[in-house]
C-alpha cells in the first residue's frame, strides 16, 4: 500500500455527519448538565436545611452585579446564535463581528466576577480563613456553594472563549463556511449551555431574599 | 442512515486484503501506526494491553492480600499498608479494569462491527479517550509514589477520612476524575455510533445483543459519571481550599456525600455488568446453534437494569443514618432489579433448551458465569434486604457478594469474551485443552478464596482488617489456598493466549460458527471492516444464515 | 452531504424577539425578589428560570427544530436527574 492510499483510509474514516456531530456535543452538553446537577443537588439539601442562614448570606451578594453579567450572558448568547445564523446566510463578516462581540462581553463578564469575587475577600471571605470558619454553619455552606458553584461556572467561561476564538480563526480562514459550520454551531450549543447554567445559579445565589 | 455508506467506489481495492494488523491505518508506519491510529480495531487492542496489565497488578495485589490473611497475627504488612494495599486493589480494579474492561476493549473492536459500520463515529475521541485513559492510569500510579505515601481511604474515599488522611488522596481522587473522563467520552462515542452508523436494514431490533448492551451501558456512563465527577472535584476543593460541602466540622453532611458517590457508584456496577451480559446473549446463541429466546425482552431488560440501577443506590447506606424512609423505599426498588436480571437469566437457559449444544470453551465460561453470577446475585438479594443487611454490613459478607457479581460476573466473561473473539481479533486459535482445564481450575480457585468469606461473613469477619481471631483460621486458609490456585489460572490463561498468537493454528473467519456479523469477515479483520456496507435482512441470531456464509 | 443541513434556519428577527423575551423575564425575576412572597419566592424564581431555560433550549440551541431524538435525550437526562433529586429528598426530608 502506498501512503497515498492510506491517506484515502483515513480520510474515509473520519467521514462527515453533522447530525451525528451534533449529537455528540449533545451528549456531552447532558454530562455537564448532570456535573451541575450534582452541585444543584447539593445546594438543595443545604438550602432545605439551613433556609435563614442562606438567606443571610444571599443578602451579601451583589444583586446589581449579578444582573450585570445575567444581562451580559445572556446578550452574548444572542451574538452567537446570529453569528451561527450568518454564516448559514453566508454574511461572514457579520459572523465575524458577533462572534468578535461574543468574546468581548465574556471578556466583561470575567471581569465583573474578578471584582466581585475581589470585594468578598477584601470583606475577608475567603474559604478556609478563620474570619469564614467562625461563621454560622448555614453561611459557611452557602458561600462554600457560592465559591465552587460560581468558580467552575468561571470555568467554563473561559473554556468557551477559548474555544470561541478558535471558531473565530476558522471562520476568518474560511474553515467554517456557508456549507460547513457544524464546529460553530456545536461551540454555539457549548456557550448557551453556559448561559443556560448562569440562568439557573443567578437567582439561586443573587435573589435569595 | 445513508451517512454510514459513503463513497466506496472512490476507494482503491487492495487485491490481496491485509488485516489491520499489517496495514497502517495513517501515514505512519511501526509504534506511531498504532499510537496515532483512529481504527477502531487498533484503538481496541490498545486498551487490552492497558487494561489487562492493570488487571494482573490488581490480582498480585489481592494475592499479597491472601498472603497476610494466611495466618492470624499479622505478620507480612504493617496495617497501613494493608490500607493501601486494599484501596489500591480496589481503585484499580474498578477505574482501570472493570468499568472500562468490556466495553473500551470488545465495544470497541466489536460494536461498529457488528452494526455494519466501517468505525465509531467520532473516531479520533475515541483515541483521545484512550489517551486520557493511559494519563489517568499514570496520575494514579504517580500517586503512589509520591510523599505522603498511597491512598489508604478504601475506593470509596468516604468522608470525613479522605479529608483527613494525610495520604496522597487529591492526586489518586483526581486519577479517577480523567478516567471517568474517558469512560463519558467512550459512552459518546458509542450511543452516537449506534444511533448513527447502524448498516442499511439493521433497525434497532436487529442489533446484536452485545450492541444494545454496550448501548444501554454507554448511557450510563453519561447520565452517571458526571456526578462522581463533581463528588470527586468537591473533596479534592475541600481538601484543598476546606469550603466545608463535606465536612462535619462545618456544618456539612458526609452522608450527603455518600449519596454523591453512589449515585454513580451503583449505577457503575451496570456499567460493568451489563456489557458482560450482552457477551452472554452473543455466546449462547452461538454454542446452542439457537436463535436466542425472548430477543426483545432481552434488549429491554438490558435499558431495564440501566434505568432501575439508577434509583437503588440507596442500598449502599443501610447502616449510613440515612432516613428509614428512605431505607424502605431503596430495599423495595433493590429488589425490582432482580427482575430484569432473571428475565436475562431464564431467556439464556431457555435459549439453551432443546439446542444443540457445542461446548466449547468459551460456552464453558459462560456455565461457570451463570452458576457463580447467580449465588453473586442471589446474596444480593441477602443484602439488599433490611434486617439481614444490618448483620452483614462491612463484613466479608458484602466483599464475596461483590466479588461473586464482578469477577465471578464481569471478570469471567471478560475471559469468555477473550475465549469466543480471540480467533476473530488476532486470527489465530488457542488451544482447547488448555482453555477447558482453565475453566475447572478458575471455577474451582475461585469459589475456595471467595466462598468461605460468606460463611465468615455471616460469622461476624469484618471486612478491611489485616488481621483477625484465631476462630477464621481454617476458612481464611481455604481462601489464600483458593487465591493461588486462581491467579496461577489467570497467569495459565495469558500464558495460552500469548502462545496462540505466536504459534497458534490459523483461525478460519468463523471457528464457532457464528451469525452475527463479525463472523462474515475474515480473521483478523481487514481495516476497512467490510468492503461493500451490508445490507441487513436476517434478524441477527438467525442461523439458516450458515448455509449461505458457507457458500460465500 | 448538503442533505445532512436539513434543519430550519432561524432568522435575525426570531433571536432578537427572544432576546428580549429573556431579558424581560430577568428583569421580572429580579424584581419580585424584592417583594417577599414567602414559600413561593424560590417557586417563582426557578419557573421564572425554567421558562427562560425552555426559550433558550428551542430556539438558541435549535432543539424545536433539530432532530426530535435530542429531545429524547434530554428528556431522559432531566428525568434522571428530577428523580435522582426525588430520591435523595427522601432522606433528607424524613431523617
Amino acid at each position: 500500500m502506498s501512503d497515498h492510499q492510506d491517506a484515502v483510509l483515513e480520510v474515509n474514516h473520519v467521514h462527515r455527519d453533522d447530525v451525528g456531530a451534533r449529537m455528540g456535543m449533545w451528549l456531552f452538553l447532558l454530562t455537564e448538565v448532570l456535573l451541575f446537577g450534582g452541585l444543584f443537588l447539593v445546594y438543595a439539601v443545604y438550602r432545605y436545611q439551613y433556609p435563614d442562614q442562606f438567606r443571610i448570606a444571599g443578602m451579601e451578594l451583589n444583586t446589581s452585579i449579578g444582573t450585570l453579567n445575567t444581562i451580559i450572558l445572556l446578550t452574548s448568547s444572542l451574538t452567537v446564535a446570529i453569528s451561527i445564523a450568518a454564516i448559514q446566510k453566508g454574511n461572514k463578516l457579520l459572523s465575524v463581528i458577533m462572534l468578535s462581540l461574543t468574546l468581548v462581553m465574556a471578556f466583561m463578564f470575567l471581569v465583573n466576577k474578578f471584582f466581585e469575587w475581589e470585594t468578598k475577600f477584601s470583606h475577608g471571605i475567603i474559604p478556609g480563613s478563620k474570619e469564614m470558619t467562625s461563621k454560622p454553619n448555614g453561611q459557611i455552606l452557602f458561600y462554600g456553594l457560592y465559591f465552587v458553584m460560581t468558580g467552575l461556572h468561571a470555568l467554563h467561561v473561559i473554556i468557551g472563549m477559548i474555544i470561541l476564538a478558535f471558531m473565530l480563526v476558522f471562520v476568518i480562514r474560511n474553515k467554517i463556511t456557508e456549507g460547513n459550520y457544524v464546529k460553530l454551531e456545536n461551540s454555539g450549543l457549548y456557550w448557551h449551555l453556559v448561559d443556560l447554567i448562569w440562568i439557573f445559579l443567578f437567582p439561586l445565589f443573587y435573589l435569595v431574599q | 442512515m445513508a451517512n454510514g455508506t459513503i463513497a466506496m467506489t472512490d476507494l482503491p481495492v487492495p487485491k490481496a486484503e491485509k488485516s489491520f494488523f499489517e496495514q497502517s491505518t495513517n501515514k505512519h508506519s511501526g509504534i506511531l501506526s498504532w499510537l496515532l491510529t483512529t481504527d477502531h480495531k487498533r484503538i481496541g487492542l490498545m486498551y487490552m494491553f492497558g487494561i489487562i496489565s492493570f488487571f494482573l497488578v490488581g490480582a498480585i495485589i489481592g494475592l499479597l492480600m491472601r498472603l497476610e490473611l494466611l495466618s492470624p497475627g499479622g505478620k507480612i504488612f504493617s496495617a497501613q499498608t494493608y490500607n493501601s494495599l486494599f484501596t489500591l486493589h480496589g481503585v484499580i480494579m474498578i477505574f482501570l479494569f472493570i468499568i472500562p474492561g468490556i466495553p473500551a476493549i470488545f465495544g470497541n473492536f466489536f460494536l461498529p462491527i457488528q452494526i455494519g459500520a466501517r468505525d465509531v463515529a467520532f473516531p479520533r475521541l475515541n483515541l483521545l479517550s484512550w489517551y486520557v485513559y493511559i494519563v489517568g492510569a499514570i496520575l494514579a500510579l504517580t500517586s503512589l509514589f509520591l510523599p505522603g505515601g498511597p491512598i489508604d481511604t478504601g475506593w470509596t474515599f468516604y468522608i470525613p477520612y479522605s479529608v483527613r488522611s494525610g495520604s496522597n488522596v487529591s492526586l489518586a481522587i483526581f486519577a479517577a476524575f480523567i478516567l471517568g473522563f474517558s469512560s463519558i467520552l467512550t459512552g459518546i462515542n458509542f450511543v452516537t455510533t449506534t444511533h448513527r452508523l447502524r448498516a442499511p436494514g439493521m433497525s434497532f431490533f436487529k442489533m446484536p445483543l452485545f450492541v444494545w448492551a454496550t448501548y444501554a451501558t454507554a448511557w450510563i456512563q453519561i447520565i452517571a459519571t458526571p456526578v462522581i465527577a463533581i463528588t470527586i472535584l468537591l473533596v479534592i476543593i475541600e481538601r484543598a481550599f476546606g469550603v466545608g460541602i463535606f465536612d462535619p466540622a462545618l456544618g456539612g453532611d458526609p452522608v450527603l456525600y455518600q449519596h454523591m458517590f453512589w449515585i454513580y457508584s451503583h449505577p457503575a456496577v451496570y456499567i460493568m455488568i451489563l456489557p458482560a451480559m450482552g457477551v452472554v446473549s452473543e455466546i449462547i446463541p452461538t454454542f446452542a446453534r439457537r436463535t436466542i429466546f425472548g430477543y426483545k425482552q432481552i434488549a429491554y431488560s438490558s435499558l431495564a437494569i440501566a434505568f432501575i440501577g439508577y434509583l437503588v443506590w440507596g442500598h449502599h447506606m443501610f447502616s449510613s443514618g440515612q432516613s428509614d424512609t428512605s431505607n424502605w423505599i431503596f430495599s423495595l426498588l433493590t429488589f425490582l432489579v432482580a427482575l430484569p436480571s432473571g428475565v436475562k437469566i431464564f431467556n439464556w437457559v431457555a435459549t439453551m433448551y432443546k439446542g444443540s449444544i457445542d461446548p466449547q470453551p468459551p460456552f464453558l465460561w459462560v456455565m461457570s458465569f451463570i452458576v457463580l453470577f447467580s449465588i453473586g446475585g442471589l446474596t444480593g438479594l441477602v443484602l439488599g434486604a433490611l434486617a439481614t443487611d444490618i448483620h452483614l454490613t462491612d463484613t466479608y459478607f458484602v466483599v464475596a457478594h461483590f466479588h461473586y457479581v464482578m469477577f465471578g460476573g464481569t471478570g469471567t466473561i471478560f475471559i469468555a469474551a477473550f475465549h469466543y473473539w480471540f480467533p476473530k481479533m488476532f486470527g489465530k486459535m488457542y488451544n482447547l485443552k488448555f482453555a477447558k482445564i482453565a475453566v475447572v481450575t478458575y471455577f474451582i480457585g475461585f469459589n475456595m478464596l471467595y466462598f468461605p468469606k460468606f460463611i465468615m461473613g455471616y460469622l461476624g469477619m469484618p471486612r478491611r482488617y489485616y488481621d483477625y481471631l484465631p476462630m477464621y483460621t481454617p476458612y481464611q486458609r481455604i481462601s489464600t489456598y483458593g487465591s493461588w490456585i486462581l491467579v496461577s489460572t489467570l497467569f495459565f490463561i495469558v500464558g495460552y493466549f500469548i502462545h496462540a498468537y505466536f504459534r497458534g493454528k490459523k483461525a478460519t473467519s468463523n471457528p464457532w460458527g457464528g451469525v452475527t456479523l463479525e463472523w462474515h469477515i475474515p480473521s483478523p479483520p481487514p481495516v476497512e471492516n467490510f468492503k461493500v456496507i451490508p445490507v441487513i435482512t436476517h434478524d441477527p441470531y438467525d442461523f439458516s444464515q450458515l448455509k449461505e456464509m458457507k457458500d460465500e | 452531504m448538503e442533505a445532512n443541513n436539513k434543519e430550519q434556519h432561524i432568522g435575525y428577527g426570531t433571536y432578537i424577539l427572544v432576546w428580549l423575551s429573556l431579558l424581560v423575564f430577568t428583569s421580572i425575576t429580579v424584581t419580585v425578589a424584592g417583594v417577599n412572597l414567602g414559600r413561593y419566592t424560590l417557586f417563582i424564581a426557578l419557573l421564572i428560570a425554567a421558562i427562560k431555560s425552555g426559550l433558550v433550549i428551542n430556539i438558541f440551541m435549535h432543539i424545536k427544530f433539530d432532530e426530535p431524538i435530542f429531545k429524547v435525550f434530554i428528556a431522559l437526562s432531566g428525568f434522571t436527574l428530577f428523580i435522582v433529586f426525588i430520591l435523595t429528598f427522601f432522606d433528607i426530608l424524613y431523617r
